[in-house]
């Protein structure tokens, strides 16, 4: 049965690894970009892994046609099918299946809508799509605003190679040269004062939290343990135990009342008659030991 | 080649591959860093179990070798012994692993029984932004100003973790930094908390704490794991870890697995971290004009840390009724060095009451430090990776 349970979770885990696969930018009239190993001009389409682990791709199809979801397998056993977290593969749709695993066996067609799709090893469950429109001039791309974001047709744009719409075959489509967050800090945040007041904010609020959280914790405790105590000795919930009642007397009032009595009535023994009342302080207290919180201190 | 030309030549070739032939004057003055660290804890008993292994660790890491013949020996070499023991530093999965052995051997019931001791935790954090303005007026880029401020949380784990996602090249000055000022802990905060505190505010007695029910120990990993790690996803590592560790040591089923995690998992880790942190002090790599400049400010962030925690009891307790007042002198273990910050607070509370025990309301205050600067971590890692 746990062999079942990880099974499944395995299983999971691939299927959901393989959403992160993402088709990210496609070329159909390739006349003067990117050349293959051949050293030909072809069409092609580029796959984006979108997580931050590498993902298996073979065995998932990749297909032109919504009917036929099957249409090229990646094949198995080629190392370079596994892409690296956040990283591209390119392949080729030239109808050359022959010269490699990267080599489709179909083509794009100019002048009109090409649908392409990649389907699961299953066949049936559609990881990612997208309908590449007709009017692509040749030399330009069809790519996403963002590596592997969006899923509508917003998130893509016509890409010319020009400075602001760079073609980019196995690469981001947008090529980072700083950070941008750190960037955004320098230019808006000079002195810190900015960091300092939105983080002890964050740090407070967080702490804050958990206080009031565990005060509220401490309180219901409190209250159970109040109606256990009470349960334990067979009183009625309305009923204060005994030790709670404001008419309870301590050790010393009771002690206090006792020798008043001795002395008014002298109703006692002959004896020396001296009740002396010490308190009886205990030096040790768990709130004064470190081996309740702390480990031994090694000994030298 | 006569006979005694190719000893000659041999003898030579290994001439040019001893520390003698390549050492250099930073060589030295990283040895005797190392060794004043050693001495430190063996003779001043000042954190021996960290410093003993990062002064160790200085002079391995120092011992002058030709660099350029490939041997495969230094930290920084691919493939070398120390190289891969390394990568839990580089990686920042050592951390974590000490941040669970944190969790399963601390209590957190001093922080159950009186909750609002956390908020100590979180004002001890200012250290940590103070110094990210001063580095920042310093010239340090915004991402390097963050790993370097978090030395002001006094968490060795937790710097190393930060900085080796923020500024991996600064790492062994931060790190060595914040194991360093931890370490001094005794010698740095007592005189700010004479400072900032009169005779009457160290005289203060505070109420024992309620018992905490078993319940409650089982509940605070679970919630505070949920509730800090919602707020701040990105201190994930450190808080999922630490609460972790801690459920294994409340839960009462896991006395096996918190016992390992607290004694033998942290101390090889403990002997793994401090020995590379020292090791990657390689002195061409270490002894620059930044690593002042790290040392410097991570002085001034214990400084703003620690006595920002005294501050703000003294403030919080201007709202209290006067029953309820906190001694001021636990507001230095919002800082989080456990246990040396709470134990500091104790020492100084006895030198003025030698019945007033300090130690377990420190732990309040000192436990939430842990999670606070965690908490700032994450904040930071948020915001500037």
């Amino acid at each position: 049965m746990l062999l079942t349970i990880v099974g499944i979770i395995s299983f999971n885990a691939d299927a959901q690894g393989r959403r992160g696969l993402k088709i990210n930018e496609v070329m159909v009239q390739n006349d003067s970009n990117f050349v293959d190993d051949y050293g030909r001009r072809s069409a092609w389409i580029e796959l984006f892994n979108s997580t931050f682990s590498p993902l298996e791709i073979s065995s998932v199809y990749l297909t032109t046609d919504p009917d036929n979801p099957t249409m090229y397998p990646v094949p198995l056993g080629d190392v370079n099918t596994e892409i690296p977290s956040r990283q591209h593969v390119i392949f080729w749709a030239d109808g050359r299946h022959s010269d490699g695993t990267f080599h489709t066996n179909f083509t794009l067609v100019p002048g009109q809508d090409n649908y392409i799709a990649i389907y699961d090893a299953d066949g049936k469950t559609l990881i990612d799509e997208v309908v590449v429109p007709a009017n692509l001039a040749p030399g330009t791309s069809y790519a996403r605003k963002i590596d592997g974001e969006g899923n509508d047709s917003d998130a893509w744009e016509v890409r010319d190679g020009s400075e602001n719409k760079y073609i980019t075959p196995s690469s981001n489509n947008i090529i980072k040269s700083e950070n941008l967050k750190v960037n955004m800090f320098s230019q808006q945040d000079k002195h810190g004062f900015g960091m300092a007041i939105m983080a002890m904010c964050i740090v407070f609020s967080a702490l804050l939290i958990l206080s009031l959280c565990f005060y509220i914790i401490s309180k219901i405790g409190e209250k159970v343990s109040k109606s256990n105590k009470m349960k334990a000795h067979g009183i009625e919930r309305k009923e204060t135990p005994r030790s709670e009642r404001p008419d309870h007397d301590s050790g010393e009032e009771i002690a206090a009342i006792v020798m008043a009595l001795h002395e008014h009535l002298n109703a006692h023994d002959a004896e020396s008659a001296i009740l002396t009342i010490n308190k009886v302080k205990r030096a040790y207290s768990p709130w004064s030991s470190k081996i309740y919180n702390l480990r031994q201190l090694p000994n030298r | 080649m006569t006979f005694s030309d190719f000893i000659f030549q041999n003898l030579q070739q290994f001439w040019q591959l001893t520390g003698f032939y390549n050492a250099t004057w930073e060589n030295f003055v990283m040895l005797a860093v190392g060794i004043f660290f050693i001495w430190l804890a063996i003779k001043k008993d000042f954190e021996p179990m960290l410093l003993v292994p990062i002064g160790f660790g200085i002079l391995i890491g120092n011992i002058p070798f030709n660099t350029t013949a490939g041997l495969e020996v230094g930290i920084y070499e691919e493939g070398s012994v120390l190289n891969i023991l390394y990568d839990g530093v580089a990686r920042g999965w050592y951390p974590p692993l000490i941040f669970l052995g944190i969790g399963a051997m601390t209590d957190f019931s001093a922080l159950i029984a009186n909750p609002k001791l956390m908020l100590i935790g979180a004002a001890a954090q200012f250290g940590i932004f103070g110094a990210y303005m001063v580095a920042l007026l310093l010239g340090f880029a915004p991402d390097q100003a963050g790993a370097i401020a978090i030395i002001g949380g006094a968490d060795g784990p937790t710097a190393i973790f930060l900085s080796s996602k923020l500024a991996p090249n600064l790492m062994g000055a931060i790190a060595v930094s914040a194991y360093s000022y931890m370490a001094l802990v005794p010698v740095i905060q007592p005189p700010l908390m004479r400072l900032f505190t009169t005779q009457k505010e160290r005289l203060i007695k505070m109420k024992p704490a309620r018992a905490v029910s078993h319940n409650e120990k089982i509940i605070f990993p679970i919630v505070g794991m949920l509730l800090t790690c919602f707020v701040v996803p990105s201190g994930i590592p450190l808080l999922g870890m630490l609460f972790f560790g801690n459920l294994l040591r409340e839960c009462g089923v896991t006395t096996r697995l918190a016992k390992t995690a607290s004694n033998a998992l942290t101390d090889i880790v403990t002997i793994l971290l401090g020995m590379t942190v020292g090791a990657s002090t390689q002195a061409s790599e270490f002894l620059t004009a930044e690593t002042i400049g790290i040392f410097a400010l991570g002085f001034m962030a214990f400084i703003i840390a620690s006595s920002s925690g005294v501050l703000f009891v003294k403030l919080f307790n201007l709202f209290l009724p006067s029953s309820k007042k906190i001694n001021p002198l636990i507001g230095n273990a919002g800082v989080s060095a456990v246990p040396m910050s709470a134990r500091i607070s104790n020492n100084l509370g006895l030198e003025y009451d030698p019945n007033n025990y300090l130690l377990m309301h420190a732990m309040g205050p000192n436990v939430a430090g842990v999670i606070g600067s965690a908490v700032a971590a994450g904040v930071l890692l948020g915001f500037l990776a």
